[in-house]
């Protein structure tokens, strides 16, 4: 479980976040919708315990969220995850070496699954082959938390398949808390379980995908641009 | 590639309406074991939630049975097959004949305009 209570983070004037209070259910898959400057990677980056609130608590389990977090939460962050100069298996031999819960024979498999060639270096690999790579590298480890900063970012349609289909496979469902933010919420929305609008710093809406579905016949994608508009006419 | 899902319905009943399509297609058996829910996940591109649920409504349906420990299996019972058949009869002659008088067609016309596709085929109408 994570409880974010009464959240404003400033950048001198500008407010990124403002007094946002959530909490995000364990087990549950939750994806973060919302337009660029929103919010939505200083909301992921302080669940992540990298950026500290100026304002309010952010709890990840029982614990504030600090660095110390890491430890028990998987980031994907959207830039700056891989070394250029090492190769694939160095990448992995890193991340083993660090985090205790990091899994080698989940590794293996995702090697497999993602198609990667574990000699290649990383300043040689394609966008797409960086984008599974970082995918591979989070989803080998065991922990209650996965924050997933834009997977999707500058990856072509077949990749964020494959994307997708990883994360099916290899989500521990029911014990893990997966958080997504996106803009591509048509290929993710079947993964999802609840959804949530972040606009100017605050929660504009949260919802059940299947609810949306089952009561208003709308895509989750529709279902925004129906909020977005009712308010523009009030 | 994961397949699509219209949004006018929830993504659960949309799998189990194609497992029931199967079913009565013949691709799937009476009897015959289905897909772990993870594994049915993953060939959907889904929530294994969902599933779940799709298994949970197809249960209550009569369409498939989950024996514990075993899995989730297609109802063996003779007449279910017989049966959704004319359920799905039902919903498409009803759209069809929805759609049909939307258009402004009689009853009568829409007989006749069945009937003729019927003996001409469709190559009558090129």
């Amino acid at each position: 479980m994570i409880e974010l209570t009464h959240i404003t983070k400033e950048y001198g004037k500008r407010k990124s976040l403002n007094d946002v209070t959530f909490t995000f259910e364990k087990g549950k898959v939750y994806g973060i919708l919302g337009p660029n400057g929103s919010g939505k990677s200083t909301i992921m980056k302080m669940m992540a315990g990298l950026v500290y609130p100026s304002k309010g608590i952010v709890k990840v389990g029982e614990k504030k969220a600090d660095r110390k977090i890491a430890s028990n939460l998987a980031f994907l962050a959207s830039e700056g995850m891989l070394y250029p100069s090492f190769k694939i298996d160095q990448m992995i031999d890193f991340f083993h070496s660090q985090y205790s819960d990091f899994s080698m024979e989940k590794a293996e498999e995702l090697l497999v699954f993602m198609e990667l060639d574990r000699h290649q270096k990383v300043s040689q690999l394609s966008k797409g082959q960086q984008g599974r790579l970082k995918l591979l590298l989070v989803l080998s480890r065991q922990t209650d938390v996965l924050l997933l900063d834009e997977p999707f970012m500058g990856l072509d349609p077949m990749v964020r398949d494959t994307i997708v289909k990883g994360l099916v496979s290899f989500i521990d469902y029911g014990k893990q808390t997966v958080i997504i933010t996106t803009h591509e919420i048509t290929e993710i929305e079947p993964v999802l379980e609840e959804a949530i609008v972040l606009e100017k710093g605050q929660i504009r809406a949260h919802c059940n995908v299947e609810e949306i579905r089952e009561e208003q016949g709308l895509s989750i994608l529709e279902w925004l641009k129906s909020t977005f508009k009712q308010e523009d006419v009030s | 590639m994961s397949a699509e899902f219209k949004t006018s319905k929830p993504i659960y009943s949309q799998i189990a309406d194609r497992i029931i399509q199967q079913f009565v297609r013949g691709e799937l058996s009476p009897g015959e074991k289905l897909p772990s829910v993870r594994e049915m996940a993953i060939q959907s591109g889904v929530n294994p939630n969902t599933i779940q649920r799709t298994y949970g409504e197809l249960e209550r349906l009569g369409v498939v049975e989950t024996k514990r420990g075993q899995g989730t299996f297609m109802t063996e019972e003779n007449d279910m097959k017989r049966k959704l058949r004319l359920d799905i009869q039902q919903e498409m002659i009803a759209a069809f004949i929805e759609n049909m008088r939307s258009i402004g067609l009689e009853d009568r016309e829409i007989h006749e305009s069945v009937n003729r596709f019927l003996k001409e085929g469709e190559s009558g109408h090129d």
